[in-house]
């Protein structure tokens, strides 16, 4: 069963729940950081063997200049602007290429081929029942989701068990992708008016895609109840609520996890997991 | 010569808009004999991305030899550039005929390179 965790913005506290989910549950595990653009879940893990790393690539289109007329069908069926045909020369954004494979084949001088691009590499290792993969994308490269749906699918076949994806923060294209897979999402959010804003469109998104969700309200004593009439009224159950405190804070910055600065959340935590665990089962 | 600025209109007296990509027309003018032609950009104005690229292929294809725009990122500017288009910047508020003036004065500095970065999401 895989359990995305996601919040509409950056910051909320994503990273640190889902590294303590990882580490509250006793069976196999696996934890998965799909917040390629700044990976850190990693930083929060006990010590743990060396990283295996791979690199992922993706195709993009390569023009023999000995082959092209410069007749432009390319850039005209390219929906993501990647090409330009200039009459004398046609140029590759590689960087704005999604990698469809159309422009492959609809050239009539059959003068593309396609090559692959590294975007970014994906490192993982054991720690106990705990398996654990995250994604880097290469700086520079502004296509995440073909790296992220990698990552998602690098928890080794023959285990089963809970995967915890930590999703990219946000709501568009980065984010869909790897709650995407997800049959259960988790939103992460604070109970500041910037928090129930971008809680909201979360919760747009998640039900677009019609996928089963609860709340989490970190430093839940820190603003106002906003949230949680929001939730209320929009009949989404709160599942933990974490207490603003300083002790998390300097465990963040120190690479520490909630579980070591917060011990108390422990029974939560794993009630929280058993709770979603069972009303998937019960389906 | 064909030398095209962005506008907001489709005349000589339409304002002048630094946006390059994003601009809803370019004002070509032929100062062979002063004719003028508009090219629409219209379509690039919701472009998710590319939206320079796309322009600079507008201009491209109306066979300019000098853009005049506000700013330049870098794809725009490298596809300008492999078309062997010339760009040169203009500060003004007024109208595309001011910028044309300041253009014939010899007062536009012309890019050497990108002077924005891109954005790429
Ligand atoms: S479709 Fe083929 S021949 Fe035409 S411009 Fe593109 S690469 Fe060149
Ligand atoms: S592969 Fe698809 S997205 Fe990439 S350049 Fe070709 S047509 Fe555009």
């Amino acid at each position: 069963m895989k359990v995305a965790v996601a919040s509409g913005k950056g910051g909320t506290g994503k990273t640190t729940l889902s590294v303590a989910l990882a580490l509250s549950v006793e069976e196999p595990v696996s934890l998965l950081d799909c917040d390629v653009e700044e990976p850190n879940c990693h930083l929060f893990l006990p010590k743990h063997e060396p990283m295996q790393t791979r690199e992922v690539f993706v195709p993009v289109p390569h023009i023999d200049e000995s082959l092209c007329d410069n007749c432009g069908a390319c850039a005209r069926f390219c929906q993501f602007n990647a090409i330009a045909s200039l009459g004398v020369k046609t140029l590759v954004f590689s960087d704005l290429c999604h990698s469809c494979g159309g422009c492959a084949k609809i050239c009539p001088k059959g003068a593309i081929t396609e090559m692959d691009k590294l975007i970014g590499k994906i490192g993982s290792f054991r720690i106990g029942e705990l398996f654990f993969a995250g994604g880097t994308l290469d700086v520079g490269q502004p296509i995440s989701p073909p790296l992220i749906k990698e990552v998602l699918k690098s928890v080794p076949g023959s285990r089963d068990g809970l995967v915890i994806v930590d999703s990219p923060p946000g709501t568009s294209c980065p984010m869909v992708a790897a709650v995407s897979e997800a049959d259960f999402v988790i939103l992460v959010t604070e109970p500041t008016p910037f928090g129930l804003h971008d809680l909201k469109i979360a919760v747009e998104t998640i039900r677009e895609i019609r996928k089963p969700h609860c709340v989490v309200i970190n430093r839940c004593d820190s603003g106002d109840d906003r949230v949680e009439q929001y939730c209320d009224k929009q009949g989404i159950q709160i599942a933990l609520k974490i207490p603003d405190s300083r002790n998390m804070a300097v465990a963040y910055s120190q690479g520490k996890t909630m579980l070591d600065a917060m011990p108390e959340m422990r029974p939560g935590l794993e009630s929280m997991i058993n709770n979603v665990i069972l009303q998937q089962k019960r389906k | 010569m064909k030398i095209a600025f962005s506008s907001s209109g489709d005349s000589l007296e339409s304002p002048f808009e630094s946006r390059f990509g994003r601009c809803r027309k370019f004002i070509v003018l032929n100062d062979a004999d002063d004719s003028v032609e508009v090219v629409d950009n219209t379509q690039n104005l919701n472009a998710a991305q590319g939206a320079g690229i796309q322009a600079a292929q507008n201009v491209a294809n109306a066979g300019v030899q000098c853009v005049v725009s506000g700013h330049c990122g870098p794809k725009a500017f490298m596809t300008l550039d492999a078309a062997g288009i010339k760009v040169y910047t203009c500060e003004s508020r007024g109208s595309v005929a001011d910028a044309l003036d300041a253009f014939k004065k010899g007062e536009l500095p012309q890019l050497a390179g990108a002077d924005v970065n891109g954005h790429w999401q």
